[in-house]
């Protein structure tokens, strides 16, 4: 099966005054119909990663790689036009923090109408019914309300509900989750979750998920990889994580505190050079 | 037991909405209390409460017996009691350094052996006097949390009240300051009061917790309970699913 996406040898660099600062450093991986999880600390390189995908990073960095292609198309050296066309309808991206990556200044139902808009010819009215049916998929219980809120007026689990909307209503093919659920409650976490998850089958997407909590990341993906400055340090199964093998990602498993386990004082992770190399 | 921190009905509102409605804790002498809940629940609200950060309008607030209203506090109040709160990046001051961060306390409260005190409270949290004259954008997450532990603990406090002081950090950088939190206490015997989204964590760090919802303590249970599964509120056994991670069903 010809793979969804292919990375290899992925690097992002920053020029910075004191030299160049590699964010990431040569990853490799290729995706299919499957959910895949990027796990790491702040600084590992994940997001960057996620966006180098999807075109979104600061035009001041460099990017470099043997190959980045979406199918047979060559991300490198596509247009930006075309990239453009891609991003929204083939390939989505859900970030953080809905109170942050949504328009404040656009009602929820018109900034999903205005997705639909720019990528496919669609009449108004057709749009319309086709976001509140989005915002129906994700569990909203009265769609023609919230179309009509602006993103300030309602939590923060109906914003990313909203947010995931937006993102599947033109049926993408790749989904890249930055972080979905750690801006959101404990409890509604799973409830968002369990939306993404049904969503994501039901199509047959790709799913990148990015997170710093390894735990949920295998609970919720097929596949798992481990960064840590930049490089993957470890790819492995989900149900296999015991199993792990870097003192990393194992230093990692152990140092979560959990109900029932009297462990005084906590492991820590004793970080080597070494891994960095 | 004698209690170090009393509330008895407590209500804070906000015009017609109450964020805290007839909270009622008693707090031991060098005990860790744990207070769970989403957000909205109220338990952020208790600790300004209780810090005088914000003023509550009903109910009564003693501390080692003596007793507070509304927002006064006097500086006995602050020398026993102190905070951390949950973002490193917003409770320290961008164009103080470390120094002059931990040197405002002490001379608020009249100390004078402020060389010592500071290299020992750096010491302590792990740091060293080569983070003395740093400013905080020059520190990583995880030590500038140490450096407001070091100041909250720099005036000696018998209580502390921790506003999810590690949320904001990676799972590796939590564990350093939980441990370092835990130290502290035993060294210091301190009681904590300890607010958390996190069961693991409070689990881990308290004897007791309160689980809290919608400005109401929805029942108070002993850390074992929580292992045992033995408490009886639907909400709080929602919460303890939502810790377990993902399970698709």
């Amino acid at each position: 099966m010809k793979p969804l996406l292919t990375v290899e040898d992925l690097r992002v660099t920053f020029p910075t005054r004191t030299g160049d600062v590699q964010a990431v450093r040569g990853v490799s991986f290729a995706l299919g119909r499957e959910r895949l999880g990027i796990v790491g600390e702040s600084g590992s390189g994940k997001s960057q990663t996620g966006r180098a995908i999807m075109g979104l990073t600061p035009s001041h960095a460099k990017i470099s790689a043997r190959k980045l292609a979406f199918g047979d198309r060559n991300l490198l050296t596509m247009p930006a036009r075309e990239r453009r066309d891609l991003r929204g309808k083939q390939v989505a991206m859900i970030l953080q923090d809905p109170k942050y990556s949504l328009n404040p200044v656009m009602t929820i139902g018109r900034q999903i109408v205005e997705t639909l808009k720019t990528h496919e010819k669609i009449s108004t009215s057709a749009a319309k019914a086709r976001a509140l049916a989005m915002l129906e998929a994700v569990q909203i219980s009265d769609p023609k309300r919230v179309f009509s809120l602006y993103p300030h007026e309602v939590s923060g689990g109906m914003g990313q509900r909203a947010m995931i909307a937006m993102m599947l209503v033109c049926g993408p093919e790749l989904l890249i989750a930055d972080e979905p659920t750690s801006a959101l409650d404990v409890t509604v976490q799973l409830e968002v979750l369990d939306i993404l998850d049904k969503l994501v089958a039901d199509r047959g997407m790709g799913l990148i998920f990015i997170s710093h909590d390894l735990r949920l990341v295998s609970s919720f993906c097929d596949r798992v990889i481990v960064m840590y400055a930049g490089q993957i340090v470890e790819e492995l199964p989900a149900a296999n994580l015991a199993d792990a093998q870097h003192p990393y990602t194992r230093g990692l498993l152990n140092c979560l505190p959990t109900i029932g386990s009297d462990r005084h004082p906590l492991p820590v992770l004793d970080r080597r050079p070494e891994w960095a190399l | 037991m004698t209690s170090a921190l009393s509330i008895r009905d407590m209500v804070v509102t906000y015009d017609e909405f109450a964020a805290l409605d007839h909270v009622n804790f008693d707090i031991g002498t060098g005990e860790s209390f744990g207070i769970v809940g989403e957000s909205g629940s109220g338990k952020s609200t208790l600790l300004r409460a209780v810090s005088g950060l914000a003023s509550f309008d009903q109910g009564t607030l003693s501390v080692n017996g003596r007793s507070y209203s509304g927002r006064k506090r006097d500086k006995e109040f602050y020398r026993t009691v102190q905070m951390v709160f949950q973002d490193p990046y917003g409770s320290l001051h961008p164009r103080q350094t470390v120094d002059r961060l931990l040197l405002e306390p002490l001379v608020i409260h009249g100390f004078t052996d402020i060389e010592t005190r500071i290299n020992r409270a750096l010491d302590e949290v792990g740091l060293g006097s080569g983070f003395r004259f740093r400013y905080s954008h020059q520190l990583s997450g995880g030590q500038r949390q140490r450096i407001a532990i070091a100041r909250a603990l720099i005036l000696e406090p018998k209580i502390l009240l921790l506003d999810e002081p590690t949320s904001a950090l990676d799972a590796s950088i939590q564990a350093e300051i939980l441990n370092l939190l835990e130290q502290a206490r035993r060294d210091r015997n301190l009681t904590f009061v300890m607010v958390s989204h996190d069961l693991g964590v409070i689990s881990h760090m308290c004897e007791r917790l309160a689980v809290m919802k919608t400005g109401k303590v929805v029942e108070t249970v002993p850390r074992k309970a929580l292992e045992n599964r033995e408490f009886s509120a639907e909400y709080t056994r929602q919460l303890l699913v939502a810790s377990e991670g993902f399970r698709r069903g």
